[in-house]
């Protein structure tokens, strides 16, 4: 039983994490129509921005991860001023193929500046906590809490603020949105700011129980596509059940099945419903 | 100006491909970093028919390169076959698999189909990674047997590998012209510029789709058998989407969708990074953004923008042709006809 609920624990966890990076992988879909293959370099980006501001400059965990949801949301600004925006006229290769060129750059530019070497996060949160024969690291509960709870800000901003309804008037209907006067440039900046903000908070969450290296997106972002190509893409609480199905996924397939494939779990899950849905589970219809 | 898509250019072409070893005489350096372009330009040539030919972006090729390369790796090494046999089966595993991948991805559209790819290289390389029984993981196939007893020759010496990659180089891309220069070919196209439109003109698109990406696997497989038989040692890195970024890159920079391109570029941008050697750990800090300019200001790449140019040209001189015809009152001939025809013709 305790076994279970530990795992439904690192469910959550691994969730919380997968969710936040394809939030705004999806907000950006849905408004851009463009698949950020760049979002795993924000996403590691974040980290070694965190990393930085902790250990070259001493600062606290928290201001550390708002120091990095700024650095890499000026870096998605950057990108989509000079990269995506040049390019919407553009067929959708194009697209991909600059984001690639945003990752090589990114990537190339961290390991030149940090080297290849994996170092570890230090978080003042390193306790354990056990509840009722369960033991549980701190700095998961942190993630949980704090993943869950960014969601829940984001779905408010969204729903209950006016900037947060141009964006979703946007993503609904484009011309509609430029019709009544929403302007197009602002809320395709915005939107690439918020997706930033959220791939650096997951990155400083998830890093003091992972590692920090150069390529540490490749794969968190794989699997962020995953999620949003079976939660719909686009679509906001498709990212976050998506993200959860993944996570619980990989949590139980490496405690069932095997520690060594739980990385291929995520990609047989969407080769299997892909086969029998090719729409994805939660969309009508492929865009 | 027919030299750079005529039958003469393609000769020109190859007769300075086989002068190389002498003009780059006693430095196999040089031998090799050319033999090594050849075989990515095979792999670039195959992922150019998917990606350039039928408009599907495929992320998971250099996966199939690695079931090329590990066919010939696991029969040769755990086997015992000599190159050749397990060779001339790289191909065919690559597009076997390549059959039932793009049976479940080709029915998706468009940015779907290149995540899906994406997930199925990451599938391949982490399979390569932790199969170990098959693969021996990351420790990788040592002492691939080097291509021998063919015709007396043996393939070690660095001037005998250039000229075998180059032989079936060649022989790609003569295979690959005719391929899209057929009915075949122009049916790729007519998917690549408007699926719905080729739907409604009787095409059957699963069929040509799957058809044009395994056709597009099987080159990536050769070119990993002869990897594997070149370089003799294969680890998972071969696998990595970093390659198939690579061959993107090569695809873009030479002009994507024509026969010329995909070569030029996988050539070139080696041998440019050759010279970027001293920008080391820098080297895609400037490759990145060179890229996007790439993307925004040369979407044609090399040949491709030549080609609007020669179009855009020949369509001017036709036209001025037809208003020198028309004031001196000669009944207009099929100039016009012949000039649009050049301007469209392929290289």
């Amino acid at each position: 039983m305790e076994l279970i609920l530990e795992q439904i624990l690192n469910g959550l966890t691994l969730g919380g994490v997968y969710s936040l990076v394809a939030l705004g992988l999806t907000l950006v879909y849905g408004i851009m129509h463009v698949p950020n293959f760049a979002h795993g370099a924000f996403y590691m980006v974040g980290a070694f921005a965190a990393f930085f501001l902790m250990s070259n400059w001493g600062l606290n965990y928290w201001v550390a991860m708002a120091g990095a949801g700024v650095v890499v949301a000026a870096i998605a600004v950057i990108s989509e001023r000079l990269v995506f925006h040049p390019l919407r006229h553009h067929e959708g290769l194009h697209h991909m193929i600059a984001a690639i060129g945003i990752l090589l750059f990114l990537e190339a530019s961290a390991q030149a500046m940090f080297g290849a070497d994996f170092r570890r996060m230090q978080t003042p949160y390193a306790g354990i906590i056990s509840m009722g024969g369960v033991t549980l690291p701190s700095q998961r509960l942190l993630i949980i809490v704090a993943a869950f709870a960014l969601m829940l800000g984001l779905h408010l901003f969204l729903r209950k603020t006016t900037t947060g309804a141009t964006i979703i008037a946007m993503a609904q209907n484009r011309d509609g949105a430029a019709l009544v006067g929403i302007d197009a440039n602002r809320v395709a900046m915005m939107t690439f700011a918020i997706s930033g903000v959220l791939a650096a908070v997951a990155a400083t969450l998830y890093a003091p129980i992972n590692l920090v290296y150069p390529a540490m997106g490749n794969l968190v972002i794989t699997k962020a596509f995953v999620i949003i190509v079976l939660g719909g893409m686009g679509s906001v609480p498709g990212a976050i059940l998506g993200g959860l199905i993944i996570g619980f996924a990989e949590s139980f397939g490496a405690f069932y099945i095997s520690t060594d494939y739980k990385d291929i779990i995520a990609f047989v899950l969407l080769v299997v419903v892909l086969s029998l849905r090719p729409q994805g589970l939660f969309t009508t219809g492929a865009r | 100006m027919k030299l750079i898509d005529g039958k003469i250019g393609w000769l020109l072409l190859l007769a300075l491909a086989i002068a190389f070893p002498f003009f780059a005489a006693g430095n196999d350096y040089y031998l090799t970093v050319m033999a090594t372009a050849y075989v990515f330009a095979i792999a670039t040539i195959g992922l150019n028919l998917i990606t350039g030919y039928t408009g599907q972006f495929n992320l998971a090729h250099s996966g199939f390169m690695a079931v090329g390369a590990y066919t010939v790796g696991i029969l040769t090494v755990d086997y015992g076959w000599s190159f050749w046999p397990a060779f001339a089966l790289s191909g065919f595993v690559a597009a076997f698999i390549g059959l039932f991948v793009g049976l479940v991805s080709l029915r998706l559209k468009g940015h779907f189909f290149s995540i899906f790819t994406m997930c199925v290289g990451y599938i391949m390389y982490l399979l390569i990674e932790k199969w170990e029984g098959l693969t021996h993981g990351t420790v990788g196939i040592m002492g691939i047997p080097a291509p021998t007893g063919f015709a007396g020759i043996d393939f070690e010496a660095p001037r005998s590998q250039y000229y075998l990659v180059l032989f079936f180089l060649a022989l790609s891309v003569w295979a690959m012209h005719r391929i899209v220069n057929s009915l075949l070919g122009r049916t790729f196209m007519a998917i690549r510029n408007g699926d719905d439109l080729a739907e409604a003109l009787g095409i059957n698109l699963m069929r040509n789709k799957v058809l044009a990406f395994m056709l597009s696997v099987f080159y990536a497989g050769l070119a990993g058998g002869l990897y594997a038989g070149f370089v003799r040692f294969l680890g998972p890195g071969i696998a990595s989407v970093e390659h198939t970024f690579d061959m993107t890159m090569y695809m873009l920079v030479g002009g994507i969708g024509t026969l010329l391109g995909p070569l030029l570029g996988s050539i070139g941008v080696p041998w440019l990074t050759q010279y970027l050697q001293f920008l080391q750990d820098y080297r895609f800090v400037v490759f990145g953004p060179l890229l996007i300019i790439l993307v925004i200001f040369v979407p044609h790449g090399v040949v491709g923008s030549y080609l609007a140019w020669r179009a855009r040209n020949a369509s001017r001189l036709a036209s001025e042709a037809a208003a020198k015809q028309a004031k001196t009152q000669t009944p207009a001939g099929g100039v016009i006809g012949h000039g649009q025809q050049k301007g469209s013709s392929h290289a």
